[in-house]
């Protein structure tokens, strides 16, 4: 099963709100998902720096001290700001490789969910209401998110298969389905330069779609070659450093409904995932329909 | 001013009450007739609503209902005031349902009798399997749909996605706009004068008196597949 929403913000002022609105909507999905949860939550950047979100495998206090550690092991100033096992280090941009090289080797027990100038990635197992709360979603402001809760099926239950899957600066994924062609798929992208952590189907799109970008397309390109190249069943919804996006399969397999205002684009499996967003009894509603790509951006 | 019709519904505010206790009290209906129009408020896209009805009773649903809602009707007039998701009127016996907006996957399948009118578009396998049931979609309907379909008519005022009407078996289809393709076995067929009046009398019933009968197209099935085919028979 799984379960998908998602919230696009055209208007800013909506901004302080976003997790506000984003955590009933992901609460409200607990039954099409409740081993795993965890969203994508893009906020404004800091000129010149990208944000390494870490996430903890190990046990306490994980965090305590990284920031002092890494000024003296990769040589630069961070600022870490910790939220239950995860933590959001904002690096100077010039010094990202050597941070993530310096973690790598010196701290492994910690894994980088995501990289970029503005994306933020919090998962974990456990209902989606839980996940939510260790991680104070509902006080995060920003200007989309996406988020998922899990049902597993093609890889197991740990914080490393729950979605978003990150595999790219700013990019996201998150799916309800299961590819049949993702270890051929794998098998290609790794041979092209990708890394994957896990054997989850999902993150072998994810990486697709960061690979068709790194040959320049944009979003919306590269989900339109993806309806060649991927093999199953799929709905998606993609998160850039400024878009959104959703595709699902030319058989429509699994569930999805839109919601449109002036305020913002939202995305829910079910209806019930929109229905405490502002004005939605005025929004225009609908169903997107299969093998089509819908893509919204705002200027950088 | 005409005067009312209807006596004022029994409303029922889905966003407080427990969907179970309305939808028992909509069945109780069947058994002691009291109440005989209901309004349901805040639906909030819950799944299931006035399921399994089986009595001569007037429902309003205002706002956007989630799967399944109305199935196995029997006599009951359903109406949505919004959107539907999966499976709406799925397996309907008889009565009508009504949805002011879109529905989504799935609608009418199965159904054995009644009439379903979805005013918006419906999605992909609208009437699936439909086997007695006259669908009528103001709009356009998804791919697959009718598939399999053994009895009843789908009529479409707009356009028919993919594979319409595969293996089907002998409902009645009718087109007013494109097609983007017919499923295997799935044929045009000529229009006949009764079947220009049944059409228009079905028109007539789901709100679209407007619209022309001469102006659909009737697809139905060729009846070239294994099973239908007098070469086969020595197999039985």
């Amino acid at each position: 099963m799984c379960g998908i929403v998602g919230l696009f913000l055209k208007d800013e002022r909506l901004s302080t709100a976003l997790g506000e609105l984003l955590a009933p909507m992901l609460l409200s999905m607990s039954e099409r998902g409740p081993d795993s949860a965890g969203f994508a939550i893009y906020d404004d950047g800091v000129a010149g720096t990208l944000k390494i979100t870490l996430q903890s495998s190990g046990e306490t206090s994980p965090f305590e001290a990284l920031a002092e550690a890494l000024a003296g092991g990769a040589g630069c100033s961070v600022d870490a700001t910790v939220r239950a096992n995860h933590c959001v280090l904002t690096v100077p941009e010039t010094a990202v490789d050597r941070v993530v090289a310096w973690i790598a080797a010196a701290r492994p027990e910690l894994n980088v969910t995501s990289i970029g100038r503005r994306i933020e990635i919090y998962k974990d197992t456990g209902l989606p209401g839980d996940v939510c709360d260790r991680f104070g979603l509902a006080k995060m402001r920003g200007t989309h998110a996406i988020g998922h809760t899990r049902m597993a099926t093609e890889s197991a239950v740990t914080t490393d298969g729950a979605h978003p899957f990150s595999t790219g600066p700013d990019q996201c994924l998150v799916h309800n389905g299961s590819l049949s062609n993702h270890n051929t798929l794998r098998r290609n992208l790794t041979h092209d330069g990708l890394h994957f952590r896990t054997d989850n189907d999902s993150e072998v799109a994810a990486a697709y779609l960061t690979w068709r970008m790194r040959q320049g397309m944009n979003l919306a390109a590269a989900l339109d070659v993806a309806l060649d190249d991927l093999d199953g069943f799929y709905t998606f919804v993609v998160g850039t450093e400024t878009g959104f996006g959703v595709l699902r399969d030319p058989i429509a397999c699994k569930p999805a409904v839109m919601a449109e205002t002036e305020a913002y684009v939202a995305f829910g499996s079910e209806y019930r995932a929109l229905v405490g967003l502002p004005d939605i009894q005025k929004a225009r509603v609908w169903e997107p329909d299969p093998a089509t790509v819908y893509f919204w951006e705002r200027a950088a | 001013m005409q005067a009312v019709r209807v006596p004022p519904a029994q409303i029922a505010d889905l966003s407080v009450l427990p969907l179970r206790e309305v939808n028992a009290a909509l069945h109780v209906q069947s058994v002691t007739p009291e109440i005989g129009h209901w309004r349901l408020v805040k639906p909030l896209g819950q799944h299931a609503i006035a399921c399994g009805l089986d009595a001569e009773i007037e429902v309003d649903i205002d706002g956007h209902v989630g799967y399944y809602c109305a199935g196995m009707n029997q006599r009951a007039t359903v109406r949505i005031n919004g959107n539907a998701g999966v499976g709406l009127a799925e397996n309907m016996m008889s009565g009508t349902v009504i949805v002011r907006g879109d529905a989504s996957q799935a609608a009418g399948a199965t159904g054995h009798g009644g009439l379903l009118v979805v005013e918006g578009n419906a999605s992909a396998r609208c009437g699936i399997s439909m086997k007695g049931i006259d669908i009528v979609v103001g709009g356009s309907v998804g791919h697959m749909s009718a598939f399999m379909a053994q009895a009843g008519n789908l009529v479409v005022l707009g356009d028919a996605g993919e594979a319409l009407g595969d293996s089907i078996y002998e409902a009645r289809l009718f087109v007013r706009g494109s097609v983007k393709s017919l499923g295997a076995d799935c044929v045009e067929k000529p229009m006949t004068t009764p079947l220009y009046a049944e059409l228009g009398e079905l028109l007539e019933r789901s709100g679209f008196g407007s619209i022309d009968p001469t102006s659909f197209r009737r697809y139905g099935s060729a009846r070239r597949l294994y099973n239908f085919h007098v070469d086969n028979v020595g197999a039985y």
